[in-house]
């Protein structure tokens, strides 16, 4: 009944509008349109192989296999679940977690996940590392998974160090010896970072600073006023 | 009148549909039309006719409410066909009296499946006029706003109704096979986005900004001869899809959908106070999932505070009890939010004292972390959450089982499961409260920790502490900050940044009224 107020395209225009439609447009469109479910699980493979992602339309495939459950797909989830985890620290993985039945969530591959997730939460890189070795069938399965954690890692890092000893970030980032110095090497040249000699103990990894690692440097932009604020009491100064 | 969250659950509703009959027994008959009733659709139907929008509000607000207590408490109004022939069987008039027919009845007795399956067609037909009509009326705000939040209300009720499986008579379920479309979660959901997308509120919007519209200055009505209905009800499906997607644990999709109305500001959402607080209430609870508590601290503050200021004028009206009944709830959400993110000085003195009275010991309790604390995070999110739904249709050759509770307990598991992550927050920012310089290795020995445990620690709550807003840009939610050099950790309270532009903007305009209320004496 409502469904006919948005008029659904038919089967055969979809392969006409892959040509000017691209698929975030029709989530755009139409958000609501169960026919769009094998475009958009044709989206998560490729998000996957092209290394790009989108949360709208993953968020939009979870939508309706919420309203249709019969025609979900564990793998297509799976890898919407790993490809949330590549997004931190955005809060992608809960995102995608809160549509998904208690019951598949179950599933071993997803409790996987949800470890692995936990641990990212929390800090915790060590035992990442460990357990996402054990499951590489999953996560290997997505191209550029290391360095999307790797990153992340290195976010967390840069938020709460001015100066990092080298075994934490190499901990953090699951990257030592001589492939640690080359990645050394390259931030350096390409990211500011500065390498540093601790006390007698080995290397200290000076971060970019932010307002984050160097709160003093926000304190400034508190007492500012939006112009449209001001505006807004022009007519009285007036 | 307006149900903006009634309970789901008058007691009666639980029972099956025996309810139907218990009105025949009160010796109802839909064909009685008392003269008062009469009196009151003829009248309604010509202030609409003349777009005489006080008049309909009165009738609306008043009139109807005192009627449905003389006359109609436990029975539903006179039946449609009944009244259509005093107001020229119009039917746009007719769609709109069965719309308060139903809200009247959803909220004073208990719908059988066959009358929510009716109400959905009337809903059908009305927004389908609406949308592809030449709808010419001018209705009130709170009319509109009303239409759109009974309208997601009931469908959040059928959905919980549904679930219900254990108790359902064949008949029911042949009835719920053969109307699967009724209440369907697409159709609901396209009928929001169509309103919205059809009546152009977005652009306008955006026009508006512009200067070159004006929408929220004329709190949406039309002065000069036009209709506001597919505009407003347009507007007010922004919040209603915004709860929907709420009810169905989708918080960013919910958030994308407010989007366009920007609610640091003053807007026709405003203007009806159950819209003002519907809208408060899902957008503070969508940030609280997403971890911005700071975001949702301000705003329920600024609820809490104007709902505290005024509820005084709502004492009458009939959506006292929801008022407060939110007013509740969102007070249990601020404590959970300031609980995991203690900010008070965002908060006014005045909803201090408040949340303190009400749930200042069970703060202090929250702030331990031990299984009593997780009791009390349960216990506060479960009285304050939506109501969530299950919104596919259940199979009815399995077994019958009950599946209303699956959401919400989806939710909540989800929910403690955060609170778990940072349970170890509390403890860190007791003692780097104290500190301004400490090395990993003393504050690992006070907290009875290791080193690399307390390194993980320190990131949770860094990251924690540090949410990512919709355009991808990290903001800080800290209350307080540090950063680790090499092995020593150094604590910098973030002053409170005192808001001075703020509070001079503020008196400045408070000011220009006070002089002009002075003006406007005029001395003998």
């Amino acid at each position: 009944m409502g469904r006919e107020v948005v008029q659904p395209p038919q089967q055969q225009q979809q392969q006409q509008q892959t040509v000017p439609y691209t698929v975030e447009q029709l989530v755009a469109v139409n958000p609501y349109n169960p026919d769009i479910l094998p475009d958009l699980e044709n989206y998560v493979n490729e998000q996957v192989s092209s290394q790009t992602y989108s949360l709208d339309a993953n968020l939009c495939l979870l939508r309706l296999y919420q309203f249709e459950p019969e025609r979900m797909s564990t793998q297509i989830v799976a890898r919407i679940l790993v490809k949330a985890l590549m997004a931190m620290p955005a809060p992608d993985f809960s995102l995608c977690l809160f549509l998904i039945p208690e019951r598949v969530q179950m599933e071993e591959q997803f409790k996987t996940l949800i470890v692995l997730s936990h641990y990212l939460e929390t800090g915790r890189f060590r035992q990442f590392w460990d357990e996402a070795a054990k499951s590489r069938h999953i996560v290997e399965a997505v191209p550029g998974f290391e360095q999307a954690i790797q990153a992340y890692a290195i976010h967390v890092l840069s938020l709460t160090y001015q100066k990092v000893p080298r075994p934490v970030l190499a901990e953090a980032i699951n990257i030592e010896g001589l492939s640690l110095d080359k990645f050394l090497e390259h931030q350096v040249a390409n990211c500011g970072w500065i390498l540093e000699k601790g006390h007698g103990r080995g290397q200290l990894i000076v971060l970019p600073r932010s307002e984050f690692n160097h709160p003093e440097l926000k304190k400034n932009n508190a007492d500012g006023i939006p112009f449209d604020h001001i505006a807004r009491i022009f007519p009285i100064l007036g | 009148m307006a149900n903006f969250d009634h309970d789901d659950a008058p007691p009666n509703s639980a029972a099956p549909p025996a309810a139907a009959s218990s009105s025949d027994a009160l010796g109802y008959d839909p064909n009685f039309v008392p003269d008062s009733v009469k009196s009151f659709v003829v009248h309604l139907y010509r202030h609409i006719r003349e777009k005489n929008v006080y008049e309909i509000h009165q009738m609306y607000e008043t009139s109807f409410q005192t009627l449905s207590e003389r006359l109609f408490k436990d029975t539903p109004w006179p039946s449609v066909d009944a009244v259509a022939h005093y107001v020229d069987n119009d039917h746009v008039f007719c769609l709109l009296y069965r719309e308060m027919w139903f809200r009247h009845l959803y909220a004073r007795l208990s719908p059988t499946l066959k009358q929510r399956i009716d109400s959905w067609d009337n809903y059908c037909s009305l927004f389908q006029v609406v949308l592809h009509g030449v709808v010419n009326m001018q209705l009130p705000n709170q009319w509109l706003w009303d239409m759109v939040d009974e309208f997601v209300y009931q469908f959040q009720s059928f959905c919980q109704y549904r679930a219900k499986m254990k108790n359902k008579t064949e008949q029911e379920i042949a009835l719920l096979t053969q109307f699967d479309q009724a209440w369907n979660v697409y159709g609901v959901l396209n009928f929001l986005q169509a309103l919205v997308e059809k009546s152009m509120i977005v652009q306008i919007l955006e026009q508006e900004k512009e200067g070159l519209e004006q929408f929220t200055s004329t709190d949406g009505y039309d002065y000069n001869g036009g209709s506001n209905v597919l505009k407003v009800l347009g507007y007010f499906s922004m919040v209603g899809l915004l709860r929907v997607h709420c009810l169905l644990g989708d918080y960013h999709t919910g958030l994308k959908c407010l989007q366009p109305i920007d609610i640091s500001q003053q807007g026709v959402y405003t203007s009806v106070i159950g819209s003002h607080i519907t809208t408060i209430y899902h957008y503070g609870f969508a940030n609280l999932m997403l971890r911005r508590y700071v975001e949702a601290i301000r705003e329920f503050n600024k609820i809490l505070l104007y709902i505290y200021k005024t509820k005084q004028y709502h004492q009458k009206s009939p959506q006292y009890e929801q008022i407060l009944k939110k007013n509740e709830q969102m007070y249990a959400l601020l404590a959970i939010c300031l609980s995991l993110c203690p900010q008070v000085k965002l908060v006014e003195e005045t909803v201090n004292s408040q949340l303190r009275e009400k749930y200042g010991e069970k703060m202090i309790r929250m702030q331990r972390y031990d299984d009593e604390a997780f009791a009390i995070y349960d216990e506060l999110f479960s009285y304050a959450c939506p109501k969530f739904i299950t919104p596919s249709a259940p199979s009815f050759e399995e077994p019958l089982v009950n599946y209303n509770q699956d959401a919400y307990r989806l939710q909540l598991k989800l929910f403690l499961y955060e609170v778990k992550q940072q349970q170890l927050l509390s403890g860190v920012r007791t003692f780097l409260k104290v500190y301004s310089t400490i090395s990993l290795g003393k504050l690992a020995n006070y907290m009875e920790v290791d080193e690399p445990t307390l390194r993980t620690i320190l990131m949770t709550y860094k990251h924690k502490t540090h949410a990512v807003d919709g355009d991808g840009k990290i903001i800080s939610n800290a209350d307080l900050d540090f950063y680790i050099d090499d092995d020593m950790i150094h604590v910098v309270e973030s002053r409170p940044a005192k808001r001075y532009g703020d509070y001079f903007l503020r008196q400045i305009v408070k000011l220009e009224g006070v002089i002009n209320d002075v003006d406007r004496i005029k001395l003998e």
